[in-house]
This record gives C-alpha cells, sequence and structure tokens, in this order.
C-alpha cells in the first residue's frame, strides 16, 4: 500500500505537495504506532522523515558533481515492562516497516528493565503547533546550482591573485517532512528546506599553501548572501592566513572569533545535559543555582524563532518547547534535558530531547575591535583542531590557528599553536562578547574573550 | 562471491544480469568514462549498558544502490533507497546528467574474477542469542566494578553489523563482497575524593561475535580500561611547549594516519592541495621510516577483499626509507593521474561517493627496543593512548589528542600527565623521526576515518617512535 503510494510520488513531488507526503508519513507512523500495540508493546514512538536534496558542485570553473538524493526513513522504539527495542529502515515498503517492528519488539523481549524507560509523560505532549515559517520549497534544477557555484567560485579566484588553486564552490538545497508520534495519540509533523552554498579555496606564497572557506546558509534561497560576497569572503579568509607561524609558549588572553566561540558555548551545553549529568561525567555536576559564567552573560533558548536554525514547537519526545533561560546573570537556571534523563536525575524533562534550540548569548555589548583593543596583546582563535576536549575533567587543549594581537590590533597570522586551559575557568572569566553575532547556527553568539589560556608554541 | 551477492540483493528485487546491463546502458553516452551501479545491503546490532542498567538494543537495516556516471573531473550521482528496476533506472536517468552530450558508449560486459577472501562472510549479528549479549554486557560491569571500589560508572556498548555490496561498471568491472564487522567498547569513570577521570578500551576486527564473547578479550579491556583511569588519577598537569615526544606502539599509528596519510590520498594530489603534492621520490622522512597501507591483512577493522569500486585490495608502499613512492587511489583519480587504482576507493554507503581512504596504514619496525627509545630522551614525553586527531592537508598541520602520558626525565620515566593536544607539521614530522622501535603493533579495532562527512572503519599501527619536536599543548 505504502509502496504503491511513494511510486506515484515523483522526486519533486515532496516539494510541490508535502501535504501529501505527510499524509503518507503520518499513516506509516500510526501503523507502526498500532502495530507495536498490537505486538506487546505497552508504548511505542515512531519517527518517520522524508527528504530531497540536490547538490552541484564547481571546481576550477568545470562541474565536479551533480548529486540527487531523496532519503526515508523510519525508526521505531518499543517499550514493554520497560524493556526497550529500537529498529530502523531505510525501506518504507510495507513488509520491511513490519520487520522492522518485529525486530524492535524482539530486543525488548530480550533486554532487562530500565526503570527510566518509557515515552514523555501525556501532560507534556505539545498541543498547538505555531508556523515557524520554516518551509519555503523552490524547484532548483542542478544546473541553476551550478551556475550560482561557478560564479560564487569565480568571484573567489579572481579576487586576489595570491588564490593558487581551489577545492571548489558548491550549492545545495534540502527539504525535508517529519512526523513523530507515539501511542499517547500524539502526532507533531513538521517541514523546513535549508539551502547552502560554500566555497574552499588555496591560496599560495613562498612559505606553502593555506586553505579556508566561507559559506551561508538559510531557509529561503533568497536570504542566501550573494555568490560574490561568499567567494570574496573565502578569497579574503584563505589569503589572510599566508605567512602564518608560531609564537611563543606562554599565558595571554584568547580571543574566539564567532565561528569558534559558539564551540565553548556548546562545551557547556554539554556539560550540563542529561546524559553526561547522570553518567556523572561532567565537570559541572551539581552547579544548576551556582554560577557557569560572569554575571554579564545569559543564555536564553528560543524554540519558536521564525526560521531559525532548529526550530521546533516539540522535542524529539513530542514534549511542547518554549523560550526558557538557560543562564540568567552568569547563573545555571536548569541543565538540558530529556524526558529520558530528567527521570534518571529525578527531575522534569526541559524539552531538549534532540538538543537545545536556537540558543542566544545576551550581554555581548563591543564591537570586535574594541574587543582587540581590549586584550591589547593576546591571540585571536579563528580554528581549532582536534578533540582534546574533556567533559569529565574540563580539561582543554587543541590545536589552534588564527592571529596575534598586538597593540589591540591583527598583527600576523598564527598556526601549529595548542590552546589549553580548564572549561571551567574560561567559562567563568570570560571577559566580554562581541557584538558580530553569528546567526546561521543553532548556538548564536558573537566573539568571546577568555580572560588567559596557556599557549603552546617554540619555546623562548 | 560475486554470484552469492547477486543472489542475496537483487534476486529479492526480481534483479539479474540483465536488468544490471540494461540500467548501465541507460548511463552509458559517448561523453562518460564509466558509469557504475554500487548496490548495498547492511544491517546492524548494538546493545548498550550504562549506568548499571542495559538501556536497549538497536537493530538497523539499510539498503539501497548508488548510480554514478564519471566524465573527466565530473561525477553525476544519484542514489534510491529502494533495490527495484524502475528506481534503479530513475537514478541511473539522474546521474547521466553530468554527460555534456547524448551518444551511446559501448558496454563491456564484465566478468568478477577470484579475488581473495581477507575475511569470513558470516552474518555476525545471527550468531547466539540476544539473551547471551544481554548477558554478556551485565557480566562485564560487573567485572569492571570488581576491579576497583573506586569504579563509578561502566558504559559497554556492542555492535555487530554485516554487509554485501555489489559493484557493476560499463567498462566491465563486476564485484560482490560480504563483509561483517564486530566491536566492543568499555569505558569507565573513576571517582577518588574530589577528582574524576575517563579509561577506555575497546576492539574489534573483521569476524564473528563469538570472539569478542570470549572471556580473554574482553577482561583485557575491562582492566585496561581500568587501569587508564587509574593513571589518569594520579595525572598532573602537562608542559606547554616544544619538546622530544616519544610515541608508544599501536594505537598511536594515528600519528601517521593523521600526519602523512591523508596527505597521500590521491584526490588531494591529483588537484595539487596538499602539502605531499608534486612531492613524489622526494625524501619526507628519516631513513628508518617505511609506511604502508595494506587492506589484505586477515580479519582486520580496515581490511576488504575489494574495494568499494570493485577493485582488489593491496599493500601500497607510500613511504619507502623516508622517500615518497606512492600514493592512494580510486578509480577516478588514478584515471586522471595516469596510473592504476591502488584498492583505496571507499564510500560510508550507497548514499555516498567514493574517494580516495586508507585501510589499515602503518609503519614498519626498526631496530631498537622500545625501552633504549625512551632511554635516549632526557627531557620529553612519552605518549601511549589517544582520542583521535585531525589534519588540514593543504597547510600540513596535524593534531592529536593524547589520552594517556608520561614526562620523561633522563632516561626514565616519570609521573603521568595530563591529557595534552599535540601539534605538528605532517610534511617535516617524519624527518624528525630520531629512532624507531623493533616492536611494531596494529591496533586493537576501534578506528573510525572521517573525510568530506563520510566515515569509514581503518586501522593505524606502528612501533615505538621517537619524534625529534613536537608541540605539546600542555599548560604548565
Amino acid at each position: 500500500m505504502a509502496q504503491q503510494a511513494i511510486k506515484a510520488a515523483g522526486i519533486a513531488e515532496l516539494l510541490h505537495n508535502p501535504d501529501r507526503e505527510t499524509d503518507l508519513l503520518v499513516d506509516i507512523a500510526t501503523r507502526v504506532i498500532d502495530h507495536a500495540r498490537a505486538g506487546g508493546a505497552d508504548q511505542a514512538e515512531v519517527s518517520v522523515t522524508s527528504s530531497l536534496a540536490r547538490e552541484a558542485g564547481v571546481r576550477l570553473g568545470e562541474i565536479e558533481t551533480l548529486e540527487e538524493a531523496r532519503d526515508r526513513g523510519v525508526r521505531v522504539t518499543v517499550y514493554c515492562n520497560q524493556c526497550v527495542g529500537s529498529a530502523s529502515t531505510g525501506d518504507l515498503r510495507a513488509d520491511a516497516i513490519d520487520e522492522t517492528v518485529e525486530r524492535a519488539l524482539a530486543i525488548a523481549r530480550h533486554t532487562q528493565p530500565d526503570r527510566a524507560a518509557g515515552l514523555a509523560d501525556a501532560g507534556l505532549m505539545a498541543t498547538s503547533f505555531p508556523d515557524l515559517d520554516l518551509w519555503h520549497p523552490a524547484d532548483l534544477a542542478l544546473d541553476v546550482l551550478a551556475e550560482r557555484a561557478r560564479e560564487i567560485e569565480q568571484a573567489g579566484r579572481s579576487a586576489d591573485e595570491r588564490i593558487a588553486n581551489s577545492e571548489g564552490a558548491s550549492v545545495t538545497t534540502e527539504a525535508g517532512l517529519a512526523v513523530y508520534a507515539n501511542s499517547h495519540g500524539f502526532v507533531g509533523t513538521s517541514r523546513g528546506t535549508r539551502y547552502s552554498q560554500s566555497c574552499v579555496l588555496i591560496a599560495r606564497d613562498e612559505a606553502g599553501m593555506q586553505r579556508d572557506y566561507d559559506y551561508d546558509t538559510a531557509r529561503t534561497f533568497d536570504a542566501l548572501a550573494s555568490p560574490a560576497s561568499t567567494g570574496r569572503g573565502a578569497a579574503d579568509r584563505t589569503v589572510r592566513r599566508l605567512g602564518a607561524r608560531r609564537v611563543p609558549t606562554g599565558k595571554v588572553p584568547v580571543l574566539f572569533a564567532p565561528e569558534v566561540a559558539r564551540g565553548l558555548i556548546g562545551h557547556l551545553i554539554g556539560a550540563v545535559s542529561g546524559g553526561n549529568l547522570y553518567r556523572r561525567s561532567s565537570f559541572l555536576l551539581d552547579a544548576a543555582g551556582k554560577k557557569v559564567m560572569p554575571a554579564w552573560a545569559s543564555l536564553v533558548e528560543r524554540p519558536h524563532l521564525p526560521r531559525g536554525a532548529k526550530s521546533s514547537g516539540f522535542d524529539g519526545d513530542g514534549v511542547a518547547t518554549r523560550e526558557s533561560s538557560l543562564v540568567s546573570d552568569g547563573v545555571l537556571d536548569r541543565y538540558v534535558l530529556s524526558s529520558y534523563s530528567a527521570r534518571r536525575l529525578g527531575l522534569e524533562s526541559t524539552a531538549n530531547a534532540g538538543g537545545v534550540r536556537n540558543l542566544e548569548l545576551l550581554g555581548a555589548d563591543r564591537s570586535p575591535e574594541e574587543l582587540m583593543r581590549e586584550m591589547d596583546r593576546g591571540l585571536m582563535v579563528t580554528e581549532l583542531m582536534g578533540q582534546g576536549v574533556n567533559l569529565v575533567t574540563g580539561d582543554y587543549s587543541r590545536g589552534a590557528a588564527g592571529f596575534w594581537i598586538e597593540n589591540g590590533a591583527i598583527a600576523w597570522p598564527v598556526e601549529e599553536i595548542t590552546i589549553a586551559g580548564h572549561l571551567r575557568d574560561m567559562l567563568a572569566n570570560l571577559r566580554a562578547a562581541g557584538t558580530d553575532v553569528d546567526t546561521r547556527h543553532n548556538i548564536r553568539t558573537g566573539s568571546l574573550l577568555v580572560d588567559e589560556m596557556t599557549v603552546a608554541g617554540v619555546s623562548e | 562471491m560475486y554470484e552469492q551477492v547477486l543472489d542475496k540483493l537483487l534476486q529479492p528485487a526480481g534483479l539479474g544480469q540483465q536488468e544490471l546491463e540494461m540500467a548501465l546502458g541507460r548511463l552509458l553516452s559517448s561523453q562518460i568514462d564509466f558509469g557504475e551501479l554500487y548496490f548495498q545491503h547492511r544491517v546492524s546490532e548494538s546493545w548498550s549498558l550504562e549506568d548499571g542498567a542495559v538501556k536497549g538494543g538497536s537493530y538497523d537495516a539499510d539498503q539501497g544502490v548508488g548510480v554514478r556516471a564519471v566524465a573527466g573531473a565530473g561525477t553525476g550521482f544519484a542514489y534510491a533507497d529502494t533495490i527495484s528496476l524502475p528506481s534503479l533506472i530513475d537514478a541511473a536517468a539522474s546521474a547521466r546528467a553530468i554527460a555534456r552530450s547524448g551518444g551511446e558508449g559501448r558496454l563491456q560486459v564484465g566478468h568478477a574474477g577470484a579475488v581473495p577472501a581477507r575475511y569470513i562472510a558470516d552474518d555476525p549479528t545471527v550468531c547466539g542469542s540476544a539473551t547471551d549479549r544481554v548477558e554478556l554486557l551485565r557480566t562485564i560491569d560487573a567485572y569492571v566494578r570488581s576491579l576497583d571500589s573506586r569504579v563509578s560508572q561502566v558504559s559497554v556498548n556492542l555492535n555487530a553489523s554485516h554487509e554485501s555490496i555489489l559493484v557493476a561498471a560499463t567498462d566491465g568491472v563486476l564485484g560482490g563482497d560480504v563483509r561483517p564487522l564486530v566491536r566492543l567498547d568499555i569505558r569507565v569513570l573513576m571517582e577518588e575524593g574530589e577528582r574524576r577521570e575517563q579509561g577506555f578500551s575497546g576492539g574489534g576486527g573483521r569476524y564473528r561475535l563469538d570472539a569478542l564473547m570470549a572471556p580473554d578479550f574482553w577482561q583485557h579491556h575491562a582492566e585496561e580500561a581500568v587501569r587508564q583511569a587509574t593513571v589518569n588519577l594520579g595525572a598532573e598537569p602537562a608542559p606547554a611547549g616544544y619538546m622530544t615526544v616519544v610515541l608508544g606502539s599501536g594505537w598511536p599509528g594515528v600519528l601517521l594516519h593523521e600526519a602523512v596519510g591523508h596527505g597521500l590520498e590521491g584526490d588531494f594530489n591529483r588537484k595539487g592541495i596538499s602539502a605531499f603534492s608534486g612531492r613524489m621520490g622526494e625524501r619526507v622522512a628519516t631513513e628508518e621510516c617505511t609506511v604502508v597501507d595494506d587492506g589484505t591483512l586477515a580479519d582486520r577493522r580496515g581490511s576488504l577483499s575489494i574495494d568499494d569500486e570493485g577493485t582488489p585490495t593491496n599493500c601500497t608502499t607510500l613511504i619507502e626509507k623516508g622517500r615518497l613512492v606512492g600514493y592512494m587511489q580510486d578509480r577516478l583519480n588514478a584515471r586522471l593521474m595516469g596510473v592504476e587504482p591502488t584498492g583505496n576507493g571507499r564510500r560510508e554507503s550507497f548514499a555516498h561517493l567514493p574517494m580516495p581512504r586508507m585501510t589499515n596504514t602503518y609503519m614498519l619496525p626498526g631496530q631498537h627496543d622500545p625501552g633504549e627509545v625512551i632511554a635516549s630522551v632526557d627531557d620529553g614525553i612519552y605518549a601511549v593512548n589517544f582520542n583521535g586527531g585531525q589534519v588540514d592537508i593543504t597547510s600540513g598541520k596535524f593534531v592529536f589528542a593524547a589520552s594517556e602520558a608520561y614526562r620523561i626525565k633522563n632516561g626514565k620515566l616519570g609521573p603521568a600527565i595530563k591529557g595534552v593536544t599535540l601539534i605538528g607539521n605532517g610534511p617535516d614530522v617524519l624527518t624528525r623521526v630520531g629512532m624507531v622501535g623493533n616492536d611494531l603493533e596494529l591496533d586493537s579495532g576501534i578506528g573510525v576515518c572521517g573525510k568530506e562527512g563520510q566515515g569509514v572503519p581503518v586501522g593505524v599501527g606502528q612501533p615505538t617512535l621517537r619524534i625529534d619536536g613536537l608541540t605539546v599543548g600542555g599548560t604548565s
């Protein structure tokens, strides 16, 4: 039955008739829940997704890739006497879905009970579904995307004669539909579009090659930066790295540019997330109600932000989302909890199954130039490398590249160094934040100035 | 193997040799160099335990066909997550968009040659019962907790997957492979006063699940995880600066993977964007260094009988006695560079394009006893375990983060130091290899390599190495 319906829906049908495709996903979800209940599950939940993506890549003016991707998937989780089984498939034919449900039931029959397992409480389910302005379909052909990619790369390659080579430019369109349903009778549907473009360039001088990139992403195609702006942005970012060298080992203030500053906030989120807390794998255990950032800083989650990167009316458990403070004047208001982790900790869900949604840093009051003047001498980091972040202990040691700041201004590019410190101190001793907020990402922050870190480079 | 996969993957969908040829025919035009169908079916099963309870299990099944058409350096690509004739024909029509003009090319009828199998074809997800697996996780949890009263958290993950692939191309390439992969990971958290530290150990390969369920296997990893956490409970802040670094044997071979491996992949060199581009034949390491990429090792996590383009894997010498002698190639880049593919064309799944990737990358052993290597250092660090690494192939800068390391003073091992990131420059790090140990070891089977968003299982290895100058990212 499902198979027939899917076959009838051509590839671009998802863009032109999303209601019909959504109805199909809802049918599948309902059937899965019914099947699971009939098979002995006390509770069940399912997500069904369907998406279409197109991508064109151009390198040195020639088309490098043209891709069209149509993806569908079903994931079901069943609960039998608090024993959990989960299964997924990419095959939406009725028999494949039936087998998937049976697999999940079989696993639940063999596993041990988990007292925290189960759906979120029925009373927490979302009941209203605000229009978050996320669906802006455009049936753009691959050659249209390729032409735009060509323009982007051309703008980048002609921006500076030191641009010697290219890894290419690409333009991507994605449209996705999703349904989450559970045996409380909850059925939540969502849909969204995303358009992205990027360009990676190589610059060369006597000392060697450097690579950097620029990108943009938006919910509507029209909101993307111009091709020239992304191409030139990539060229500027690449050329300014030429001549990079190491700095002497020592302790200095470190300015995190917005593209890496959001990672710092991300580590804070990780450390106050339920999974790490109940596993006691966080340097911020029992931190609720305590100071984790300076008094000028607040963090607020805005899940209903129109066109936001991660806007949604309900979380991964179906729980209603709402605007909510995470950090107020430096004090941690709450943890980041799904229904499961909340139960493990004896707390209430914070509607964060699937993570935080559109987190904004408040309290930023300085331009990047003012931040550089404030630090006077130190390191500005624009790129971080490697996995040297230990959320259990808070120890932080990563490879970095960026710029040396001398007399409050950029002096020269830096590479092949590490920066190290302790996350608790780094967050507590944030001196100031910049107004240069990067709105393309789920975590919205400008530059962050960290009081002091150990920079390892050459020995003096 | 090809016939076996043909039966398993295509017959249920009513597809046979004739339908394959028809789809390949749709791909053909006079403008393409070759077109290819890649069928894949994969099931994976995982079980996890944390905080004293089995969290449940998961069973994931995925299948589909990826179709590409290659013309010069350009690729048209489409895929379908249903294996059926209509979806295959649709995908072929989309992929052909890369061809600038029409016309018919000539289909070369393929013949799947005999290729030595590097592992068994058995499905690890069907051996033993689910009850056995749940029981194993509980037994491991109890065993880890019995080892040391400071153990406060234990996480155990058990994974098994089974994959069948079939490749058919317009130029006659034809092949099939069946690939098992299993893995067990044990992570512990130990607490002493205010201090909490982690330890990790795990392993696996392309074999049956019973190998992981043998007490010798999991007890070893349980003890190793506890040992590592214990060491870290006593670790002191690490030094910061440029110093001599001794790397232990085995998993620290992640150095080779990051510092030189990625930079020697064919795509980056064909495009001239690797720090190693144009350096074939040059000296890039000291004479003690010979580095290979070997996909043929029996049962290894990084091994393949054929790669994802149907090319049998090889042992490819990358650096021979310090000289750069080889790149790792897939079909597209090999053709554009005028060389033979090396069996390194890999893809995460049917929904991803293949590219040159590593298999098992390691350095051959040298002359020195490992004790002698450590004794030769006046002031430096000894790093034996790592969380992984990353490289910028263009600037050559690479990092890797240590999870277990010690100070060396006057040729003797000193106190443990906290995990630090090491950073260096790929093209010259091996020119500073001062000593190579005689203790080559491969890792235990835990590596995942990421490139352009695609993850594939890999192996690394090396003997004990002394590097005379790397930047150590400590705090003191």
